[in-house]
Order: C-alpha cells, then sequence, then structure tokens
C-alpha cells in the first residue's frame, strides 16, 4: 500500500524530511456521472462511500461536500461513542457501530484515537434509576456491556465528582458502559475520506448540491454548484440540512433543525478518567487527549441553521457540570460553538429508501450520529448498494411515521451527546 | 440570545419564551377520515425551512400568550410578530 | 540576575514594593507590575515550555495574547491553571509556578521531544500507535501525561461569582484611545454608556505611548479622560472586564474580575461578575494586536513583539535586556528602536524586510546611531542559558523569498519583531460580521455590519494615534445619533504621526535552506505549529483553513491564535497558489479569552439556586417527624417516615398495613391542580381527555387521561366538576406545569372560539389524605356539616364543608383502594389540619405515608403512574384501559390510535407479575424474557415498570409490560437481574387487592 500509515513510514518519512508523504485523498474534479453519489462529506458520508467501496465493490462514487469534509457535525460534536440504547432495534445498530469503532484505527490504517475510557449516565432521582437498570438489563440481554454503579463506585472512577446526597439533585447510581469513550472526531472523517479514496471513489469538496434531479420517478442525479453530476443512485447523508435536500426531490421529512451547542475548557492535565452525562441536570463532560474538559447540552429550542445557539444555554450548561463537579469552577471556557442537529420525533434516525427510486435517506441522527458514524455508512451503503435495507436499519424507515412503529429513545438520548 | 417583540407585552429577554415550532398546522376537522400517510404528515412532518419561517412562540414567563413569529432561521432575525389569528406578513391566512 | 528595572518612569508604584514567588523562588515587585513584568525586571526571561517540543520559552507579548507565559496561580481549592503571567497583576505573596516542563522548567524530560522532533510532525499520531492494538490504551495514558496545560483544581472553589443584567445604550469595548473618545462623546451627551476593559487600568495603548496628544503627554491626556469620564453618572467604567461574547440582538457578556488581583479579600466580594447586557450600540474599540514574524528559531526567551517590547519599557519601566534589536516588516517597530535606546540598550540594528523603508525612519535611526538592515532578514538564532544570544542576518532577494547571502550575526539579547498589525476583529466576527482582507496593511478588518455595532480605530484598521482619536469622536458620534441623542460638542484632539512606508508582508522569512530543514520556524508558539507542519498539511490534501487548523493544532490554545493565525493561513495561501482572502479565516466564536465556569454558572448553583425547590405547606412538619424525602419534578416529596431506626422497607410494611387496617396519612399537596372555567369547558375537556365530560354531575369526579396527539398516554388525573361551567383538574406532580401549558395551547391556538379558563392553583391548596377503612370514622368526629355516608357522600363525588372548623374540599376518591377522603384546605390551614388529624387520628393509629407506600398500595390495585408504568410509548389500551377511550367523540390522540401499528398484537401491555418465591421482591426495570439463556443477544418480552412487597398479602407483587401481556395471563417469565439472578414470575392480572372494587366505596 503506498504510503502506509506505521512508525516506520513515519521514520522513513522522517529522513526524508517529510516531503514525500503523498495526499490523505485526492481533490478531483467531479466527472459527469457515477454509478453512485454520496450528498455530504461528513463522517456518515465518507463512511457510505467507503464501505460502498470496499463492501460492495462501488467504486465510481462521488462524495459531494458543500463545504470542507468534516465540517458539519462531524467536527462540532462532543465526540461520545456508545452504545447503551434501550430499545433492541437502536442497541444493535449503535453496537454494530461500536463494534467497528474498535477495529477502525487498524482498519483505516489511521488511527482516530478512540478512548474507551467509558462512559456513565448518571440518574439523580428514583425514575431515574429505574430507567437506568431497565436499559442496563437490556444491554446485558442484547450482549452490550452496561453496568450499574452505587455513588461509591462512581466516586471511585471519577474521585472529584460530587455525591453529596445534599446537593439539589443528588447522584443516586449511574448506568457505565466501559466500553464507551470517545474518539478524534476530525481523524474519523480524514481516516474514511482517506480510505474511500484508495479505492477511487472522488471527495469533491466545494461542490454544493442545489437540485435532485428524477424523471419516471427515478433519481437521474443531482444539480450542483459545479453543475449537473448523473448518477442512478444518490445517497444524501446531510445533517443540518436533510429537510432542505429533502425539498429538492419533494419530499417531506419528520424532521426540525436546532442548533446544538458545545464548549471545551482550556487544556488541563488529565483530570476525568471517563465520559459523564447527566440527563437529569443536562450536562456531559469528558477529557480530550489534549486535556481540555469537553462538554455539552441540549439543543436550543428552536429551529436554527446558524450554527450557533443561546448563551442562557451554555450558562446553564455550565452550571450542571460545576453542580457535578463544584473543583471545576476555577476552570476556564475557552471556546464555545454549535452545529445543527436534525431531530426526528422518536430520537431515532431515518435510513431508508424514499418514494424516489434511487433515493436514499440517511438522516435524523440528531444529537447522537457521532457514534454511529461507522454503523451508520455502513448500513447505508448496504442500503444503497441493494436497494434494500439491512436488518439493522430496517426498523428505522420513514414509514414508521405513518404506522406509528416509532422507537423512542427518548430515555437513552433525552441529552445530547 | 433572542429578544423577542411579544405583541402583547413588548421586547422581552428570549428566556421568558418557550418555543412551539411552525405555525399555521391546522388540526385536521375530521381526522379519522385521514389516511395513516395524511395523518403521519400532520403529525410529524415539517417545513423546518432554513430561511423565513412562521413559527410560535409562547411568552410563557409574562403573559403566557402564544402569538406567530417569522423569523429568519438562519439569521435568527425576528422580522415580524403577529396575534394568533391575524393574517401572517408572509400572507399565510390563518 | 541583576535588576533589569529602570531608574525611573513607569506606571508602577515605586512606594509599594511587592514580594512575590515564582517556581519556589522570592523575587520582588512593585504595585502596577504584572507578573510578567516584575519577573522580567528581575532578569527572568525563562518563563515556560512549548506544548509539543518542550522548548524554552520566554515572554512574546504584553497581554491576552501571551502564547508563552501560562502559570498556575495559588494552591489548593483556590489555584487557578493557565493564567496568562501578562495579565496576572501582581500582589503581596502572589505565588506561581509554569504550567509546563515536567519534573521541573530548568529540567524538562520531555524537552526529548525537540531531539526527535523529526518523528513528530503535524498530526504524526494519526499515523501510528495503531499497532499491535491492545498497546494503544497505554500509548494514550502517556500522551494524556505529556498534554495537557495546567492542573485544576480538586477540590471544591470556596468563591462566589454573580451575575447582573444590564441595558446601555452605548456599550464601548474597549478603553484605549479611540474607546475613550467615544464613549467621552457619549457620555457627554447623555446616553447611558458602559466601557469594559480587560485591562486593570484604563487607557489601552496610551498606558505604552509616549507620543503626545493635543501637545500634553499622553498619560496627562488620559488621566483628564478618565476622570472626566469617572465623574459622569450616567457612564460606568468596568476595568479588568473583558466583552468575552457579542451574541445576537446586541447581547453581549462582559466578565469581569473583581478580587484576583488583591490579596487577601478572600470570599467577602464576588470573585467574577458577569454582565449580561442589552446594548442599543456597540463601539468595538478592541484595537489591534501585533503579530510575530515566521523565522528559524523564532522563539527563544527574548524574542518579543516589538509592541510588548514598549510596554515593558514604558508601562513598567523595564528593559527586557541590556542588548537589543528589531525585525520587522513595517514602521511602528522603529519606534521600539527608539524606546529601547531611550532605555539604555544597546540597539544593535533595525532589520527591515523591506528594501526601502522611509526616509523618515532612516534619519531618525541615523540621528540615534541605530543600523538599519534593510532588505534584510533574520535567518536564525542562537541561544545562551538565559535565551537570544544572537540572530543571523540574511540578504534578501528583492521578492523577499530567497536568501542571497549570510551577513553574519548580531548579538543580542531581544529582538523585538513586528510581522504587522491584525485589527482585534473578533467581536465583530461574532456579531454576524465578516472579515475582509485589506491588501494596502495586510491585515483582515470588518466588513460591513450586521448588528448596531461599528468598529472603530485601530479595530477598523486605522493605525495611527491621530485618526484613532478622530475615528473613536466619529463613533461615538454615530452611536449617540443611532440612540437618539442631541449630540454633544467636542474637540477632537490631535497626535503627530509620522508617516512613512507601507508594511510589506513577510509570511516566512527564508532561511536558505531546503524545505522541512533547518531551524523550526513557529507560526503558534503554544502549540508548537510551524511553517513547516503547515507545508505539510497542504501537501498531504489537507486544505481548507479548518482542516489545516485541526490538523496541526494552530490556533487551538489559550491564546486562541492571536498573535499566529494570520501568519498560518497566509502561509497556507503561499502553499496552495491562493490568495488569502480566498483561503479564508476560521471562525471567530467566544470567547475572546478563557472565561471561569463558576462566573458562567453564577449563582445558580447548590441546593437552593441551581433549580428552585418546592415544598408543601406540610413540609416541615414531615421533616420535623423524620421523613425522608424523593425528589418529584421540582418538589421534595415525604418518601417514608422511618421510626427509630427502621430501615426503608419496615417503614414501608408499617405504612402500609396501618393504612389497610385503618388509618394512613398522605400529604398529596403537589399533585397538579388547574381550574377549568367557561361556557365551553365540558367541550373543551371532551376534547382533551380520552373520555366524555359533558354529562358528568355536578360535584362529581371522573378519572380522566389524556394521550398526546400521537395517541401515547400523557397524563392522568381525577377532575371534577364544580358547577355548570366550572372543573377542577387535577394532573400528576411532575406533569403539572406540561398539562397546563398543553391546555392554554390548544386552546390559544386551535380551539380560541371555545370560551374557556385556565387557572393554576396546585400551591393555593393544601390536601392530606385520608385512607384506610377507620377513615370515615375519624372524619366524623372532625366534620359536622356533611353527611359522609356512603349514600349521602358516594364515592367519585366531593363536598365542601369544614373539617375541624377550616374551611376545607373534600373528595372520595381513592388511589389506594380503601375508602379514602382527600381533604383540601387553604395552604395557609395544611399544618394545622395535618396536625388535627394526627391528634383526632392517634386513637385509631394514623400513619402518615410517603410515596413508597402510596405506591405499593396503588400497585396493589393495579393503578399506574404514568410516567414510571407508561414511558411514552404506552397506549390506553395498552393499559387495558379500552373503557376510558370514547368511541364516540374525537379528542387529541384519538386518530393515532387507529395506526396500523397501534393494534399490533405484540405490543407491550400492562400485566401484573407473581413472582414464584413470594418474598422475591423483582428489581424495577428488569427486563423479561420468555426463555432465559446466556445466547445474547436473548429476546426479550418486556419489562418491570413497578414492583414491590406487598405486605398486606404476603408476597410480592410487580406491574409489567410485557408483549402480549394480556392473552398470557398465567405464563411464566423470567427476569434475569444485574446480579446474576434469574427469578421467575407468573402473569397475572394486575389488580391484586380488591379486585370487585367493594371496599373504596364503602
Amino acid at each position: 500500500m503506498k504510503n502506509k500509515y506505521s512508525i516506520f513510514s513515519l521514520v522513513r518519512n522522517a529522513v526524508s524530511y517529510h516531503q514525500n508523504w503523498s495526499q490523505a485523498w485526492r481533490s478531483p474534479d467531479p466527472k459527469p456521472a457515477y454509478d453512485a453519489i454520496i450528498v455530504g462529506g461528513g463522517g456518515h458520508g465518507l463512511a457510505t462511500a467507503y464501505y460502498l467501496a470496499k463492501e460492495h465493490s462501488i467504486t465510481r462514487v462521488a462524495v459531494l461536500e458543500k463545504g470542507w469534509i468534516g465540517g458539519g457535525n462531524t467536527g462540532r460534536n462532543t465526540t461520545i461513542v456508545r452504545s447503551n440504547y434501550l430499545w433492541d432495534e437502536a442497541a444493535h445498530l449503535y453496537e454494530k457501530s461500536l463494534k467497528l469503532w474498535e477495529g477502525l484505527s487498524q482498519e483505516l490504517n489511521y488511527n482516530v484515537m478512540f478512548s474507551q475510557r467509558g462512559v456513565m449516565n448518571l440518574g439523580h432521582t428514583l425514575q431515574d434509576m429505574r430507567d437506568i437498570v431497565r436499559r442496563s438489563s437490556a444491554n446485558q440481554l442484547n450482549g452490550i456491556d452496561s453496568e450499574v454503579l452505587t455513588p461509591a463506585q462512581i466516586k471511585n472512577i471519577e474521585p472529584t465528582i460530587n455525591i453529596s446526597q445534599q446537593a439539589r439533585y443528588p447522584i443516586l447510581g449511574a448506568s457505565f458502559q466501559p466500553r464507551g469513550g470517545v474518539a478524534r472526531h476530525d481523524a474519523v472523517a480524514w481516516g474514511f475520506a482517506r480510505g474511500a479514496d484508495r479505492y477511487g471513489v472522488d471527495v469533491i469538496q466545494n461542490c454544493e448540491v442545489t437540485g435532485i434531479r428524477q424523471q419516471n420517478g427515478s433519481v437521474t442525479g443531482v444539480d450542483t454548484t459545479r453543475g449537473f453530476i448523473a448518477a442512478p443512485k444518490v445517497g444524501v447523508v446531510a445533517a443540518g440540512h436533510s429537510s432542505l435536500l429533502a425539498d429538492y426531490a419533494g419530499l417531506r421529512m419528520p424532521i426540525e433543525s436546532h442548533p446544538l451547542q458545545a464548549l471545551v475548557s482550556e487544556p488541563l492535565k488529565p483530570v476525568l478518567n471517563t465520559v459523564i452525562m447527566s440527563n437529569a441536570v443536562h450536562g456531559y463532560i469528558s477529557q480530550s487527549d489534549k486535556g481540555e474538559l469537553v462538554v455539552g447540552a441540549g439543543i436550543d429550542s428552536y429551529i436554527g441553521y446558524g450554527q450557533r445557539g443561546s448563551y442562557s444555554v451554555i450558562e446553564g450548561n455550565i452550571a450542571a457540570i460545576v453542580e457535578l463537579f463544584p473543583n471545576f469552577s476555577r476552570v476556564k471556557m475557552l471556546r464555545q460553538w454549535g452545529g445543527i442537529v436534525d431531530v426526528c420525533p422518536d430520537a431515532c434516525p431515518i435510513i431508508s429508501l424514499t418514494p424516489v427510486k434511487g433515493l436514499y435517506f440517511n438522516c435524523g441522527w440528531g444529537t447522537g450520529g457521532f457514534k454511529a458514524t461507522p454503523g451508520s455508512g455502513w448500513v447505508f451503503a448496504y442500503t444503497i448498494a441493494r436497494n434494500t435495507p439491512h436488518g439493522l436499519n430496517a426498523a428505522f424507515d420513514l414509514n414508521r411515521f405513518y404506522t406509528g412503529a416509532l422507537i423512542d429513545e427518548h430515555g437513552a438520548a433525552g441529552v445530547a451527546h | 440570545m433572542l429578544s423577542i417583540d411579544c405583541p402583547w407585552c413588548g421586547s422581552r429577554d428570549q428566556s421568558e419564551f418557550s418555543y412551539g415550532g411552525e405555525a399555521h398546522i391546522v388540526r385536521p376537522k375530521e381526522p379519522e377520515k385521514l389516511s395513516d400517510e395524511d395523518w403521519g404528515d400532520y403529525l410529524f412532518n415539517r417545513k423546518n425551512t432554513k430561511g423565513r419561517f412562521e413559527e410560535q412562540w409562547c411568552h410563557t414567563a409574562g403573559c403566557r400568550r402564544w402569538f406567530n413569529a417569522v423569523r429568519d432561521s438562519q439569521s435568527y432575525k425576528i422580522e415580524a410578530v403577529y396575534k394568533i389569528g391575524e393574517q401572517s406578513p408572509d400572507g399565510i391566512p390563518e | 540576575m541583576s535588576s533589569q528595572r529602570l531608574p525611573s518612569g513607569g506606571r508602577i508604584n515605586r512606594g509599594r514594593p511587592l514580594e512575590f514567588f515564582f517556581n519556589g523562588r522570592r523575587y520582588e515587585g512593585f504595585e502596577g507590575d504584572t507578573l510578567a513584568s516584575g519577573l522580567l525586571a528581575n532578569g527572568i526571561r525563562l518563563f515556560g515550555r512549548s506544548f509539543k517540543y518542550h522548548r524554552p520559552r520566554g515572554l512574546f507579548g504584553s497581554g491576552s495574547e501571551e502564547p508563552n507565559a501560562l502559570v498556575q496561580l495559588g494552591e489548593g481549592a483556590s489555584t487557578i491553571p493557565n493564567l496568562k503571567a501578562t495579565q496576572v497583576e501582581l500582589f503581596d505573596g502572589l505565588s506561581a509556578r509554569t504550567v509546563v516542563g515536567w519534573p521541573s522548567l530548568e529540567i524538562d524530560l520531555y524537552a526529548i521531544n525537540n531531539r526527535i522532533g523529526r518523528l513528530l510532525p503535524a498530526g504524526f499520531y494519526y499515523k501510528t500507535f495503531m499497532r499491535p492494538r491492545f498497546l494503544w490504551d497505554w500509548y494514550e495514558g502517556r500522551i494524556r501525561h505529556a498534554a495537557g496545560l495546567g492542573f485544576a483544581p480538586t477540590e471544591p472553589d470556596s468563591a462566589r461569582y454573580d451575575k447582573r443584567n444590564a441595558h446601555c445604550d452605548v456599550l464601548v469595548v474597549g478603553a484605549g484611545p479611540t474607546g475613550l473618545m467615544a464613549a467621552l462623546v457619549a457620555g457627554r451627551s447623555g446616553a447611558r454608556v458602559i466601557v469594559a476593559d480587560e485591562q486593570a487600568e484604563m487607557g489601552g495603548d496610551l498606558l505604552s505611548s509616549t507620543q503626545h496628544v493635543s501637545g500634553a503627554c499622553p498619560w496627562m491626556f488620559l488621566d483628564n479622560l478618565v476622570k472626566e469620564l469617572s465623574l459622569m453618572d450616567n457612564v460606568m467604567l468596568l476595568p479588568r472586564s473583558t466583552v468575552s461574547g457579542y451574541y445576537d440582538y446586541n447581547f453581549l457578556v462582559i466578565n469581569q474580575r473583581r478580587t484576583d488581583h488583591q490579596a487577601g479579600i478572600g470570599d467577602i466580594v464576588s470573585r467574577e461578575r458577569n454582565w449580561r447586557v442589552r446594548a442599543r450600540q456597540v463601539v468595538l474599540a478592541t484595537g489591534a494586536i501585533e503579530r510575530g514574524l515566521v523565522f528559524a528559531d523564532n522563539d527563544r526567551p527574548g524574542i518579543m513583539l516589538s509592541s510588548a517590547v514598549r510596554t515593558y519599557i514604558n508601562r513598567y519601566a523595564v528593559r527586557p535586556g541590556r542588548t537589543g534589536a528589531v525585525f520587522t516588516n513595517n514602521d511602528s517597530a522603529y519606534q521600539t528602536a527608539v524606546e529601547m535606546h531611550g532605555a539604555g540598550m544597546e540597539v544593535k540594528g533595525v532589520i527591515d524586510v523591506r528594501q526601502r523603508p522611509s526616509q523618515e525612519r532612516l534619519l531618525q535611526m541615523d540621528t540615534l546611531g541605530i543600523p538599519v538592515y534593510s532588505g534584510h532578514g533574520v535567518g536564525g538564532t542562537r541561544s545562551g542559558r538565559q535565551g537570544l544570544r544572537a540572530v543571523e542576518l540574511c540578504r534578501l532577494s528583492a521578492d523577499g523569498r530567497d536568501v542571497l547571502t549570510q551577513k553574519g550575526s548580531l548579538d543580542c539579547q531581544v529582538l523585538a519583531i513586528s510581522g504587522g498589525w491584525n485589527p482585534a476583529i473578533h467581536l465583530h466576527c461574532q456579531s454576524g460580521g465578516r472579515p475582509k482582507y485589506d491588501d494596502d496593511q495586510a491585515c483582515f478588518v470588518p466588513d460591513k455590519s450586521v448588528q448596531s455595532e461599528r468598529s472603530a480605530g485601530s479595530a477598523l484598521g486605522i493605525f495611527q494615534l491621530g485618526n484613532c482619536l478622530s475615528d473613536g469622536v466619529d463613533a461615538g458620534v454615530h452611536a449617540v445619533r443611532e440612540t437618539g441623542y442631541a449630540c454633544a460638542h467636542i474637540d477632537i484632539p490631535y497626535a503627530s504621526d509620522r508617516t512613512g512606508s507601507a508594511i510589506e508582508p513577510m509570511w516566512n522569512v527564508p532561511d536558505g535552506v531546503l524545505p522541512g530543514r533547518g531551524g523550526k520556524k513557529f507560526v503558534d508558539y503554544q502549540n508548537d505549529t510551524t511553517a513547516a507542519d503547515i507545508a505539510l498539511a497542504a501537501r498531504e490534501g489537507y486544505r481548507s483553513i479548518e482542516h489545516v487548523k485541526r490538523y496541526t493544532a494552530l490556533g487551538f490554545g489559550t491564546d486562541q491564535g492571536k498573535t499566529g493565525n494570520i501568519n498560518g493561513l497566509a502561509i497556507l495561501a503561499q502553499h496552495l497558489g491562493q490568495s488569502i482572502p480566498a483561503t479564508g479565516t476560521t471562525t471567530f466564536r467566544p470567547n475572546y479569552t478563557p472565561v471561569t465556569f463558576g462566573a458562567i454558572a453564577g449563582r445558580e448553583l447548590g441546593t437552593v439556586f441551581f433549580d428552585p425547590v418546592r415544598k408543601t405547606p406540610m413540609h416541615d412538619w414531615h421533616v420535623a417527624h423524620g421523613a425522608v424525602f424523593e425528589d418529584v419534578g421540582q418538589w421534595k416529596r415525604p418518601w417514608y417516615y422511618p421510626k427509630g431506626g427502621e430501615t426503608m422497607e419496615s417503614a414501608v410494611r408499617r405504612e402500609c398495613l396501618a393504612t389497610r387496617k385503618s388509618i394512613g396519612l398522605l400529604d398529596a399537596s403537589t399533585l397538579g391542580k388547574i381550574e377549568v372555567r367557561g361556557r365551553d369547558s365540558a367541550e373543551f375537556l371532551n376534547r382533551i381527555y380520552t373520555n366524555a365530560w359533558s354529562k358528568l354531575e355536578i360535584n362529581r369526579c371522573r378519572y380522566g387521561l389524556m394521550l398526546g396527539e400521537d395517541g401515547m398516554v400523557m397524563d392522568d388525573g381525577v377532575s371534577s366538576r364544580l358547577g355548570d361551567n366550572h372543573y377542577y383538574m387535577t394532573t400528576t406532580t411532575g406533569g403539572a406545569a406540561h398539562v397546563l401549558g398543553w391546555l392554554e395551547r390548544w386552546h390559544q391556538t386551535e380551539w380560541p372560539e371555545l370560551e374557556v379558563f385556565f387557572t393554576s392553583v396546585t400551591d393555593r391548596w393544601a390536601v392530606a389524605s385520608i385512607a384506610g377503612p377507620n377513615s370515615r370514622s375519624l372524619l366524623d368526629r372532625l366534620c359536622s356539616d356533611i353527611d359522609l355516608s356512603a349514600g349521602a357522600f358516594p364515592f367519585m363525588s366531593l363536598r365542601e364543608g369544614s373539617v375541624a372548623g377550616i374551611s376545607a374540599r373534600l373528595f372520595r376518591i381513592s388511589f389506594s383502594g380503601e375508602l379514602a377522603f382527600e381533604i383540601n384546605v387553604s395552604a395557609d390551614d395544611g399544618v394545622a389540619l395535618w396536625e388535627l388529624l394526627m391528634e383526632a387520628g392517634g386513637e385509631y393509629g394514623i400513619t402518615p405515608y410517603g410515596t413508597e407506600t402510596m405506591h405499593v398500595l396503588r400497585a396493589e390495585k393495579g393503578y399506574v403512574i404514568v410516567g414510571q408504568d407508561t414511558d411514552g410509548s404506552v397506549t390506553p389500551a395498552d393499559l387495558g384501559m379500552d373503557w376510558i377511550v370514547s368511541k364516540t367523540k374525537d379528542f387529541i390522540g384519538k386518530r393515532s390510535l387507529a395506526r396500523s401499528d397501534m393494534l399490533r398484537d405484540s405490543r407491550k401491555q400492562l400485566v401484573g407479575l407473581v413472582t414464584e418465591q413470594p418474598e422475591t421482591v423483582l428489581p424495577e426495570g428488569t427486563q423479561l424474557v420468555n426463555e432465559p439463556s446466556t445466547d445474547y443477544p436473548v429476546p426479550m418480552t418486556g419489562h418491570v415498570t413497578s414492583s414491590y412487597y406487598s405486605s398486606t398479602l404476603g408476597h410480592s407483587i410487580a406491574l409489567a409490560l410485557i408483549k402480549g401481556g394480556h392473552t398470557r395471563m398465567g405464563a411464566s417469565v423470567y427476569a434475569p437481574t444485574l446480579d446474576g439472578q434469574c427469578i421467575k414470575a407468573i402473569i397475572s392480572s394486575p389488580v391484586f387487592y380488591d379486585p370487585e372494587n367493594k371496599l373504596h366505596k364503602t
């Protein structure tokens, strides 16, 4: 393999002063036609292209990205990876993803720095604890690692957390998934882009889709800022703009796009050992390899495409974190930002065929799409290649909003992550 | 941080308000006559417009009135507010 | 280490010496010093180490732009990580240490990274540490140990923080010459003005300047200006106050630091205050930040921004070294040569990359005897033990791209560098404005305003003092006019600025060696991002500035790249062969400088302010009688009342049995209560509830179920008819606010034609519920004006009267299955009623019980708790409550119940469970399987929603949602618990107690 990454290639290239590294991915001009087009160069889109090429040998593929790859929610999230979902359908999908994460650096030959430091979901009320047992129990029966911790066990893992029973909402316990963790978000996009590129996929940046053409009920290609590109199959996976793209195809979606904010502290020496999430006080926190505390909360209430939200959400978020970790009061917030999350009524995604033949949508991941990146790409590639959903995503079709077969994961996904 | 001009109370901080999503979704008069598709469309499908968007707000910590606003969902600028039952400046009748 | 303090001058108070400690050593400084100037005065040049290569670093800047000199202040719970020494005001006893350097600043073992630097190019970690896979955890641990800057405190913070909301006509950001003039105009015109400046003193660049204004020395001009402003009632001056964020609708956050600069002030006042400001107009006089030059080994201690050198000399009276030189591509740094000369430093020369510096400057240097090396660059530097020792001179080609000849070296301890000036456009961009590239000045300036703001002075790219003063006036006039005030007259002060020649951008100073070799050329000091890193990123296809930033960590530091970002993007542009504007900047986002978490949280913390606590009128009684509480929404509800060391289990058994055998007393005040009035009340309730309400008789009660429009159970409660057009609704404790909002919303937005009014009366009533076979007997003793007999006061009806002389409304409703009365009295009378009931009930052994007993009693009856036995995916039919769903009328959610998935046989349905072992209580939440198995995934058939030991029945009971449960009575299911047991249970009816419903009707 050309320019395979390893300690040896690093040494070899050091000798030549790093002048001979090849491009991680090319920046080709679009061709007139492809076998499949993926709209959206985020982690999910790039993963889809990668698995289309690798698993289904469909390599005449273009990934069209209106900005820079990984520039949407892939590069704006708090990088939490876990699979402790309540309902079978969601648990199986996210667990597939987690399994892919576990070998992803080796699979892609790109270190995505997946750090399995465990994910803790705190419970503050008796009902929280019932829900925690319910979810942990379901996880275990689904073969997913999950345990329930007492406050003392929580304190043992996270020595600075406040488990005082005098707190406004004292910590009563937690569920814990040791295999969960965090990853380097940008690297996931770059690793998949490089992997897909190696199979011949064209990753085309600064190419915005402005229309979806169809004829006799079948998709024929997309109009872009760089001209029309033909393809018999178009997969749309463009979080933040799903409704807009659906509109191009004359489809209505059960989606609302909300701002989701996140923030980081200044870099600190290691002080957090795991990922801590709390629905009741609305916040979650982890520490990155670089040392920053990475903090997030829930969505802003209103529809917003501005990649920014309201300051009051940040205030509430920080208050929640200081409530959990009173020692972080003197730590400083370095930077905040926002993304656009496409929220579905049941907090579960849509990975589905559409009424337009050859047009597929993968959207509605809400606040939790990052963790699903490899799994989402894997099942979406299958769906596009075979024109039928894989067993893992069959339940996540558009039809469920008409039959009522929703997969209500608000309990597991009610707070952003 | 939005500042919202409640049509009853005047300009107030966003924190006094709660959001209601898309405006002018009329509950079907005879739901039982709708197909599952049409009912599902009413229940879940939303315009989710990027740009000028008619939406509902409630002055929850104030007069507790619901009203409509035309807001640009990208710039967040509120172009107009109008009471329930009033004509939208964008012309969609209540 | 000799003192570098100048004999006179500076804005320090020499009458007030201070002692302080740095890395454990004692030093002396003066009031008015920063930690940086204090150390520099003591001859300290090594301030820290860099993040990646651990190279020795000194001061680079003099303010919030500082990338290198990061310190940890103080110890223990009050320690503060990652402060910039340039912003730490000295106080007596201050103690600080450097944040990078392990085990110490002088002997840093990680400095090995510098030696093996070639193995650590940008993004090296993406390319390695992958095999063997199991070692990654170890690698990551090492990476984490090496990364991070300062230490977070590990103990709770004892400081307080607060917030203030403020409105003003004009917010002036930055109190330099521009901002002060704007404030003066606005202030004199009568506008309400806030002036915020991040520094301890107002004045901005005037504090470091020697340039006269209107004929006066700058500090006299400044003092007069600040004095006039401070005397205006309509002007508020906020020093040590950084505008950290600019949000929508002219909402800005000012972070004010109030105590850190004073020793021993303790926690008397809040440590920091965040001002939340809505400004009608904003003047962004945020100044400009000098940028460095990118040349080989440009990071030695002693290489400083030219503006910083001026500041240390003029403002702090500190000579940064004995010998110095200047390296520049623009005129502004010549003044630094003048100041260095004036401070008694030996100035070895001005190295100017431009072929033709201005004549005026050349003459000026000539007068001072300072050689000017025009058309030259610095090709490398050498260091001694304390930093910079010499710089290597190169003659540059005319286009500045190549080295023509090496020209020897200049020995100097200080190199004052200037690569030009970047207007601080951060807040403009945060407000939604865009940056626009100004080719002539080689910098980004603000483009059009989007909100009501105007940038002014050097923030706008106006770099001459005289022009800044007049632009400040213009900005003030603009703001005053926009806010509707009559503009006061003002004389524009003048300053004589030198004319000069234009800046010539020099983004990457050539050093005459092959790409990738030679000394490291740092672009971002804190993250050790070099020009070679940026070139590598571009070569590898990371072409977007955002990719380069993320791949190389450019601008990711605590300084957010204030001095390096523009150099970095210009170098990228060169490598991509495109223009700087086409390359674009990264996004400017809050915060401008880091803000303390505590200040952002403010007082909204702890048991009182994090979230309001709601207590019932009888709360204190419960506390006094040893109740253990449960959080339900914001309410504190008694959970159980342990007696004399009882466990919860035994307390609940006692409470249950007492209620079933005699009388129990429950505080039910938390239930949501809503008055529904108006002509169309009945019609409205018909639409909201699944059942019909028109025919309910006055003084009768009915159980009602509310669905969401999706058909799922949302809330429930008993509602009563008080009059023809008057209903009284109760809701769940946690759902009360939501239900009120729900009613209002449907009414206002969908059915405004209905005449109906809602009033929340939850807090108006105290509710004591007595339940048990003796409850009527007890009530008989206390109530003489109501016939309590079953015939006269039947189940599901209400009466008004008095209980022990307290005016009361009595409901004969039961959530326990027992004969029960809910006594509603005014909140004020709650405690009195409660105590009277306890007293009168003494002979019946009346027993107060909490929510746990309430749950057991209702579960014995199979009554659901919405939110515990339902989860938003449960329909009335799933609960076996078809009987309450009207077939004839429409109601919210009805149509959804007819969707295909609602008719599925395998839906999870509410059933009862009885364990095989009567004493075994199923853990709530546990999933159920039809066949125990360890062959994962194991198919699940449902889960336990409620589970208790029923002391009344002598066995455990549970409620569960089980697939197709209604048709599986008598079937076995298994509960594999989290602790490894597998409990067998039999599906039963959910009604375990009094299935004929006789008792509560007696």
